[in-house]
């Protein structure tokens, strides 16, 4: 079976560009008609831009060295009437491509996002959430850069590289031949600069991604530094790394930064050929050669070497873009592993009967995690987990949510297989507290109202009452309305597990799955929700884990897993009096005293 | 502008490679200014005259001065570059050792993703727009300078042209700029909620999935990517004037020159040379200016880069420890002398933390802290390790006041495992050993047998020197767990803080980790905060915290019969016939 995506891998350069390019495309189809006019208005003013040097050329030979006043108003009317169409088409199409460029990112962005709503929890159990989030922000950034920037530069340059050729060859062939001898040099350095270049930027992002790791890694557990006073060895490790940064980031940049120069003085250097040659053939009479035409050609010969330039520097853009849009399709390219069925059963309301059958799993192919795991939970039952760590507790869970698959064995809720029914409509029958509380950067009280979107302000404090978090919600800043955030906030952890309590209760679901939900929560607030849970629990399946056997005594069933086998189940007296695993787990909480007694 | 005064001492260790690029952009740009004088030469001597050696002269001298010039750019590449990049390592590493001074308070107004935005993205930032002033900006004001000089030395009638269209292209960058800098401020506004949004869909995943909010988060994600779309288009119309218009307004400038300088020409006061070689100068002059417009954009974004890197370097660390300390920690006797603690200090909103909190324990004893959710036992034990300072009252260790204490001495003799279990990546061994890097192997592995941590350890495929990811990523939450309570226990502290550091190891284990603990307790004093009250009974000394002051102290025997909370705690836990197992429990290891 296979059950992994490609993790993290991240390239620097893209793999199949061609490929990538045409899907990226794909963003723009619905506003082609809008790209169509741009390119056509591109296309314009770059021409009018091209016409601009042989006017001025015209304007010498014609007006200034005729010494004729009539023509040289008309040849100003001319040059003035080009430079604003051209200003008017470049701003129109700056226009219209803000606009365009800006809403095919916002589609590609929902669309990703729509597309992670619907990716299994498996695919974000193996992603590293900082590689995914980098994804969505820095790699869509360079994406954005390429559709509001490059596009139309692009289309420019090229076309301004053709129209120049154009006009070069239509003024003067010899003078044509003489300046592209360049060309051939310039594409030989070019590449010598490249072929180094590349393997310095290449080793510049590994040493940065280690750096930022690091940094990732250190800054993420401050507390634990500081805790343990390490912070001289932490510092010590990034100014190493940050060195060996300095000195990759020292090297690709120079190699780099010596391209423009180089371009440049190729570019002069050309310039000074035409010029000189053009001179040369002037003054010996050969060909038409005039000095407007000698001054346009320069103009020419300097201009045919920007867009050269600008295609050189683009091409680098463009392949970091491609490089950032491949990671983004990957993660559109992730299937979901869990999908509903066709004709999924819909699941309007259920009596909350769970059977588990003979059910296997392992979330890696080779290891089962849970083996042969088989029992009834009958409707309204309370049902605990009970075993060591890693003994697979919260696998039955995630397996009951369809989080999971089973391997083999099946899940039936009322009677139907898991696998057959809608995913969101089993899920809108449970209601889940978990370990690792999460709460939204958002009120408390919107916080809570997400356990049922539609509740009254009245509900969910009822709800937040029930959970016992009324309490000290209101002895928060600004009670219910309090911002909530990693930032400022000083809500504990236990404060944390009764407000996704509150949430679950005002969900009013009908299976109710608890999972460590109240293991920072002190005990007697403990006990406390426990009434409010029980009030809660009558009339809906519950299961519940919990390392605190206080919690679970008074389950209808106890299930004691151990190391993926089911291997007592029963209520808390019978399986003490059993005197097995169940007792053995339940007596050692007094141990420690013992020693001491 | 106080930020931009702000760089300057970072930039100051290189002064001498700035001068050096700077310097060489300054020839740099004279010589380019030279190129078109020798065009002119070649036009109007050359050309007019008939004379090919003038041709080949200035053709040649044209040659010189552009192989100058790239030696000169050379140089400026190489030490603009060199200063740039050092100036950002410098920056990070300031920053990154700024935040080693922090402590827990200044931690909890910074996220840890903020400052990491600010330690990666917002310095690359800063460090562009320094190397873009080096090696583009600073030619901006010589090469006005200088081709202003040439073209009124060329044509000082037609140089007034210049000043016409100065202050045109000052004015419009001007309007701009004012316009756009809210703009700019309201992308970055956008952008942090969607990833807000994104953020938090991808932490809170299981949440979304089990509460099926999928339509929902679809929904909101939707409103604030459309808000960050629509602005951005604002940003890009606005840009998309600036750039046509500047140019538009330097076209005007060269339509201006031939119809003035035609006329100049035709009356015989200017020749053709110098209208071509003025039209050279009139772009040079104009190019520094555009340049200005266009990089302006993102001189405001590294403003604002800089300030919020300032944010984090003129943090000042809210504890300071003293670089040596005279006084020595021998015994471990640790004393609360009317303590109290309020995070916000501000004490009328609200209740402070702790209040009046006073006790001592005694060098070898074990205090276990218990109390209700929000009590205020974390920030209590805080306070030893000096992770906060209290507000009132003072914390005593052998007589002395924790301030006095060096770090180091303090660090040596005092550990805490925190609550949540942070691991870093390294081998397991060196996990444990991060506390004290100069344990040997036996102290690892004895701190690791005593955590309950060995066994699973050696089921590893190496051991002691298999892999933890980050964060311990490929670790279960019991399992962590036990590995910082052996890197706590590997420090061999004289005080040993455990912060309810178990919560997520099951009842079995914690009793094995008890046992193992007492053995090494008897020369410590520990400290145990918990929620189990089989955690606690064994403690020689029980603190009941209640809204943040002492309700009740004394041994597990004196508040079963004295402490109402107390007694409430005991009988959640362990009520109905559950005393009767634990006592079976209790002959049964004692009879052994």
């Amino acid at each position: 079976m296979h059950r992994g995506m490609s993790v993290g891998k991240r390239a620097t350069q893209a793999t199949n560009p061609v490929e990538g390019l045409k899907r990226l495309l794909t963003y723009l189809q619905p506003y082609r008609l809008q790209l169509l006019i741009v390119t056509v208005l591109v296309i314009i003013s770059t021409a009018l831009n091209v016409l601009n040097p042989y006017l001025i050329g015209l304007t010498i030979d014609r007006a200034l060295l005729q010494l004729d006043l009539n023509e040289l108003l008309r040849m100003v009317i001319i040059l003035l009437s080009n430079y604003l169409l051209s200003w008017l088409l470049h701003v129109l199409y700056g226009q219209i491509m803000a606009e365009t460029a800006q809403k095919a990112m916002r589609n590609m962005r929902q669309d990703l996002f729509d597309h992670m709503q619907k990716l299994s929890i498996g695919y974000y159990d193996k992603q590293q959430a900082g590689d995914l989030l980098s994804r969505l922000t820095n790699d869509m950034d360079a994406i954005n850069q390429l559709l509001s920037q490059n596009f139309t530069s692009f289309i420019q340059s090229f076309s301004s590289l053709i129209g120049t050729l154009i006009m070069m060859f239509v003024l003067s062939l010899s003078l044509t031949l003489v300046a592209l001898i360049v060309i051939p040099l310039s594409v030989i350095v070019t590449r010598m600069i490249m072929k180094r270049s590349r393997p310095a930027f290449q080793s510049l992002q590994k040493t940065l991604g280690g750096l930022n790791s690091l940094m990732e890694e250190d800054i993420g557990g401050q507390r634990v530094i500081i805790a343990y006073g390490q912070q001289g060895s932490s510092l010590k490790d990034f100014e190493k790394r940050n060195q060996t940064v300095r000195e990759a980031g020292i090297k690709a940049n120079i190699l780099a930064g010596l391209m423009p120069p180089i371009m440049g003085l190729l570019g002069n250097f050309n310039v000074i050929v035409v010029v000189g040659v053009g001179a040369y053939l002037l003054i010996q009479g050969i060909g038409n050669v005039t000095v407007g035409l000698i001054t346009s050609f320069s103009e020419y010969t300097r201009r045919f070497g920007r867009p050269l330039n600008q295609i050189a520097n683009l091409f680098n853009t463009v392949m970091a873009a491609l490089a950032g849009a491949e990671r983004i399709f990957e993660v559109l390219d992730a299937e979901p592993e869990i999908v509903d069925c066709e004709n999924a059963i819909r699941l309007e309301s259920v009596e909350g009967r769970v059977k588990f059958e003979d059910v296997s799993f392992g979330y890696k192919e080779d290891t089962l995690v849970l083996h042969n795991i088989d029992f009834i939970a009958e409707p309204g039952k309370t049902i605990a987990l009970v075993g060591p760590t890693g003994a697979g507790k919260t696998t039955i869970i995630n397996l009951l949510s369809r989080f999971y698959d089973v391997d083999a064995g099946r899940i039936l809720i009322d009677g139907n297989d898991l696998r057959e029914v809608c995913q969101d409509d089993l899920r809108r029958q449970l209601g889940i507290v978990l370990q690792d509380t999460f709460l939204f950067a958002d009120t408390v009280m919107e916080n809570i109202r997400y356990g049922r979107l539609d509740a009254t302000d009245e509900e969910v404090i009822q709800a937040a009452k029930l959970a016992n978090a009324d309490r000290f919600i209101r002895h928060l800043p600004e009670a219910y309305h309090t911002e909530l955030s990693e930032r400022g906030t000083n809500l504990s952890q236990g404060q944390r597990q009764l407000l996704s309590i509150a949430r679950a209760v005002l969900a009013d679901p009908a299976i109710l799955i608890l999972d460590e939900a109240t293991s920072s929560v002190d005990t007697r607030t403990e006990v406390a929700i426990q009434k409010a849970l029980l009030n809660l629990m009558s009339g809906r399946t519950s299961f519940v884990i919990a390392h605190r056997l206080s919690t679970i005594r008074n389950a209808d069933q106890i299930l004691v897993i151990n190391e993926g086998e089911l291997i007592e189940r029963g209520k808390h007296e019978r399986l003490l009096e059993e005197k097995g695993f169940y007792y053995n787990l339940y007596t050692s909480q007094f141990k420690g005293l013992s020693v001491e007694v | 502008m106080e930020s931009l005064r702000k760089i300057l001492p970072f930039l100051k260790k290189y002064r001498w490679q700035m001068i050096i690029a700077i310097a060489a952009m300054m020839v740099l740009s004279i010589t380019d200014l030279l190129v078109p004088r020798q065009m002119q030469t070649i036009i109007d001597q050359g050309i007019a005259n008939l004379d090919n050696q003038v041709v080949i002269r200035s053709s040649l001298l044209m040659i010189g001065l552009t192989i100058i010039s790239l030696i000169l750019a050379f140089v400026n590449t190489i030490f603009s570059v060199t200063v740039s990049e050092s100036f950002a390592a410098d920056l990070r590493n300031k920053a990154f050792s700024q935040i080693q001074k922090f402590s827990f308070s200044n931690l909890d107004n910074l996220q840890t993703s903020e400052l990491l935005v600010r330690l990666t993205s917002d310095i690359n930032i800063v460090k562009r727009s320094i190397q873009m002033t080096m090696r583009i900006l600073i030619r901006a004001p010589l090469m006005l300078i200088g081709s202003l000089f040439m073209s009124i030395t060329t044509s000082p009638r037609l140089a007034m042209l210049i000043l016409v269209l100065i202050p045109a292209i000052l004015v419009l960058v001007w309007v701009f700029s004012s316009k756009a800098r809210p703009l700019f401020k309201a992308v970055q506004q956008r952008l942090e909620k969607v990833n807000t949004v994104l953020h938090e869909n991808i932490a809170g995943v299981r949440l979304v999935r089990s509460f099926v909010r999928g339509d929902h988060e679809k929904k909101r994600f939707a409103g604030v990517n459309e808000d960050l779309t629509q602005t951005r288009i604002k940003v890009n119309r606005l840009l998309s004037f600036l750039i046509p218009t500047l140019m538009l307004i330097l076209n005007l400038g060269i339509v201006a020159l031939f119809w003035f300088g035609g006329n100049m020409n035709i009356a015989g006061t200017i020749t053709t040379g110098q209208i071509v070689a003025f039209s050279n100068y009139l772009l040079m002059t104009m190019f520094p200016i555009m340049l200005l417009g266009m990089i302006l954009p993102q001189y405001y974004a590294s403003i604002v880069s800089m300030e919020r890197i300032l944010e984090v370097i003129e943090t000042e660390p809210t504890i300071v420890f003293p670089e040596t300390s005279a006084e020595k920690i021998t015994e471990g006797r640790v004393v609360y002398e009317d303590v109290g603690l309020d995070y916000d200090g501000d004490e009328n909103e609200h209740q402070p933390v702790l209040r009046n909190v006073s006790f001592t324990a005694e060098p070898g004893q074990t205090v276990a802290i218990l109390g209700a959710t929000g009590s205020g036992k974390t920030s209590l034990v805080n306070l030893i390790p000096r992770l906060y300072d209290p507000t009132e009252g003072r914390v005593l260790i052998d007589g002395v006041d924790v301030r006095e204490f060096s770090q180091a001495e303090l660090r040596r003799n005092v550990t805490m495992a925190l609550q949540n279990a942070v691991l870093f990546s390294g081998t397991v061994a060196d996990s444990i050993r991060f506390g004290r890097p100069e344990a040997s192997d036996e102290d690892v592995i004895a701190a690791a047998k005593a955590a309950q941590a060995h066994d699973f350890i050696m089921e590893k495929e190496d051991g002691y020197q298999s892999h933890v990811e980050q964060r311990g990523a490929n670790f279960s939450g019991g399992q962590k767990q036990r590995l910082a309570i052996a890197r706590a226990l590997c420090v061999n502290p004289r005080i040993l803080i455990l912060d309810d550091s178990t919560s997520a190891v099951d009842v079995e284990t914690e009793a094995e980790i008890q046992k193992a603990l007492k053995k090494l307790m008897v020369n410590r004093t520990n400290f145990i905060v918990a929620q189990r009250i089989s955690t606690v009974l064994a403690a020689d000394k029980i603190i009941v915290l209640e809204n943040g002051h002492i309700s009740a102290e004394g041994t597990h025997e004196t508040l079963i019969e004295s402490s109402p909370t107390y007694q409430a705690i005991y009988h959640s836990q362990l009520g109905d016939g559950v005393e009767k197992a634990g006592e079976l429990a209790i002959m049964e290891v004692q009879n052994a």
